[in-house]
């Protein structure tokens, strides 16, 4: 079965097409990476899952259950950390996670597992403390916390690493990476395209509504057929390149050359065998082969994904 | 299939939420209830007879026990809702597996506890001034459900369509009040002129109070059964809205 299913998903405010028609499948047990820039309709196509806005057309699925009709069971299979940091200023972290339990009808039973995520998410300390006297990355391990207390088998993170410290974005990655180990389904969007590029086994891009990339990040990354190749000249080299390579130079600083490569037809080998003819001598040479930001911008035109 | 846990959570977690901030939610109501008792009682005579063998401060006492319950049964769920709105919490009670009715439930219910527990608290510290019978327990628990209800539900309503705390504020203040002071908590109905005579008997309020005050003193100015029915066609009507906008998703899904 899949942990989602999502057909023909479109959702307008007005006039405004904040989704378009989106399919998408994540596998159960997948670490997918859901991209996009600001107003690419990322929070709609969440909020849709969660149940906190309604589709306009089209159907999406949680582990076998309609979010519409049979909005129950959906919401007890899924995990949602918000990208706010919002929180009841009238209780401790312990009454929230009691609280939050308690509305997916665990009861004292549940009382283990609520400690566990304490001590897991490093909030044993502070577990009575109220939370308007926490720290933004505490207030955000509590988020994550909350999202757990009925251990969804499917967990939505929107933009968990937002404004947290390296030492704790590290820390929660470990967190998050062991609950994919123990079968949990982790959908994450962020807008640091290295970590979902590191982390995340299947991507898809979303812009301005439609879903322009869903695949295995290998296949992803090897859409995109350019790499750089750059080289430190030395003070006695020609500048003059011949013309088939002039072709593939890029802009540089003084004193460098940068060349852009068809990752399939332009061998390394003789290219350098070809500056060499050329007389360009370096010094050094580096090459920069394509990662999850360029094949982003390439879908989306360059868009910053940044919210 | 309902979610009782989960509903018995979110009630527990009002009636926890009022209870963290009693001396604002529960003491202030009480004093300022008694200060009205302390203020009214010595400038009017109380030898005037307000009903047939009722004194005034005896005919004040019920009144004023109606008119805290129902204001702080509106205040109870408009705040709550609306600051848990305003910090964006409200998204973890929408995101849980309970039903826009156990919400509206669970917010009502807490109402109903509160102004209870405030009306309780008037009734208790009234004593020391003039002892109010309760002769028609069942009614008095009526009525009581009702005011409670009815204006919980319309706090529901306030918080869902309030955009800020001015709405909130300007709805207790220019509806609200009004018309809990206009109901007859403070004089009989048939002492004004017959024009707003008239006009009393399309506020509901009125009907909360004439009620509770046929529960506690055996007099009334209409028929009780009267007071009953329209306090059920209003806690209906209340009901329904707060129902309504919370099916609709109004201001809280999109």
């Amino acid at each position: 079965m899949n942990a989602l299913e999502i057909e023909n998903l479109s959702k307008n405010y007005g006039s405004l097409q904040a989704l378009i028609e989106v399919d998408l499948t994540v596998a159960e047990g997948a670490f997918f990476a859901l991209l996009g820039p600001n107003g690419a309709g990322k929070s709609t196509l969440i909020n849709i899952l969660a149940g906190l806005t309604r589709a306009t057309s089209g159907t999406a699925v949680i582990l076998g259950h309609d979010v519409r009709k049979e909005w129950r069971q959906a919401r007890y299979k899924l995990g949602v950390v918000p990208q706010e940091l919002a929180y009841d200023p009238f209780f401790t972290v312990r009454e929230m996670l009691v609280l939050q339990s308690g509305y997916f009808g665990f009861g004292a039973g549940n009382r283990d597992w609520l400690e566990e995520l304490l001590e897991a998410l490093g909030l044993t300390d502070k577990a009575d403390t109220t939370m308007n006297h926490l720290s933004g990355g505490m207030k955000r391990r509590v988020l994550i916390a909350q999202a757990l207390v009925h251990r969804p088998p499917v967990v939505i993170l929107d933009e968990p690493t937002a404004g947290v410290d390296v030492a704790l974005r590290e820390q929660l990655w470990r967190f998050i990476r062991s609950l994919n180990r123990k079968g949990h389904t982790i959908i994450l969007t962020t807008h640091y395209l290295e970590e979902a590029e590191s982390m995340c086994g299947e991507i898809a891009i979303l812009d301005r509504g439609r879903l322009v990339a869903n695949a295995a990040k290998d296949v992803l990354l090897s859409r995109y057929r350019w790499r750089q190749l750059r080289l430190q000249l030395l003070p006695e080299s020609c500048l003059e390149l011949p013309p088939e390579l002039a072709l593939k130079q890029e802009e540089a600083p003084a004193g460098e050359l940068l060349l852009r490569l068809h990752r399939e037809q332009d061998h390394i080998g003789e290219v350098l065998a070809a500056l060499e003819g050329a007389g360009v001598k370096f010094s050094d040479l580096k090459i920069h082969e394509p990662g999850l930001t360029e094949v982003y911008s390439e879908l989306t035109g360059g868009g910053e994904n940044n919210d | 299939m309902t979610n009782y846990y989960g509903f018995y959570t979110l009630l527990a977690r009002e009636i926890w939420r009022f209870l963290k901030v009693s001396i604002q939610t529960i003491l202030t109501p009480v004093i300022t209830v008694l200060l009205y008792l302390l203020i009214f009682s010595s400038v009017i005579s109380n030898s005037r007879q307000m009903l047939p063998g009722i004194d005034y401060l005896t005919f004040l006492i019920p009144g004023l026990i109606v008119m805290a319950m129902l204001q702080n049964a509106f205040a109870n769920s408009s705040s709550s809702l609306f600051q848990s709105r305003l910090n964006g919490n409200v998204i973890f009670v929408l995101l849980a597996p309970i039903s826009d009715f156990e919400i509206y439930a669970a917010f009502v219910g807490a109402a109903i506890v509160r102004g209870a527990l405030v009306g309780a608290g008037v009734w208790l510290a009234a004593c020391s001034f003039s002892l109010v019978p309760v002769k028609h327990p069942l009614y008095a628990l009526a009525f009581t459900l009702f005011c409670t209800s009815s204006l919980g539900a319309l706090g529901l309503v306030s918080a869902i369509i309030a955009d800020k705390w001015d709405h909130i504020s300007a709805f207790q203040n220019f509806v609200i009040v009004p018309f809990s002071f206009l109901s007859g908590v403070f004089f009989s109905i048939q002492d004004l002129p017959p024009f707003w005579e008239r006009a009393s008997h399309f506020n509901p309020f009125f009907y909360f109070v004439d009620g509770f005050r046929y529960s506690c003193l055996g007099v009334s100015e209409i028929e009780v059964g009267t007071s009953l029915k329209v306090s059920l066609i209003f806690f209906l009507i209340s009901s329904a809205w707060a129902l309504w906008l919370l099916w609709r998703g109004y201001n809280l899904r999109s």
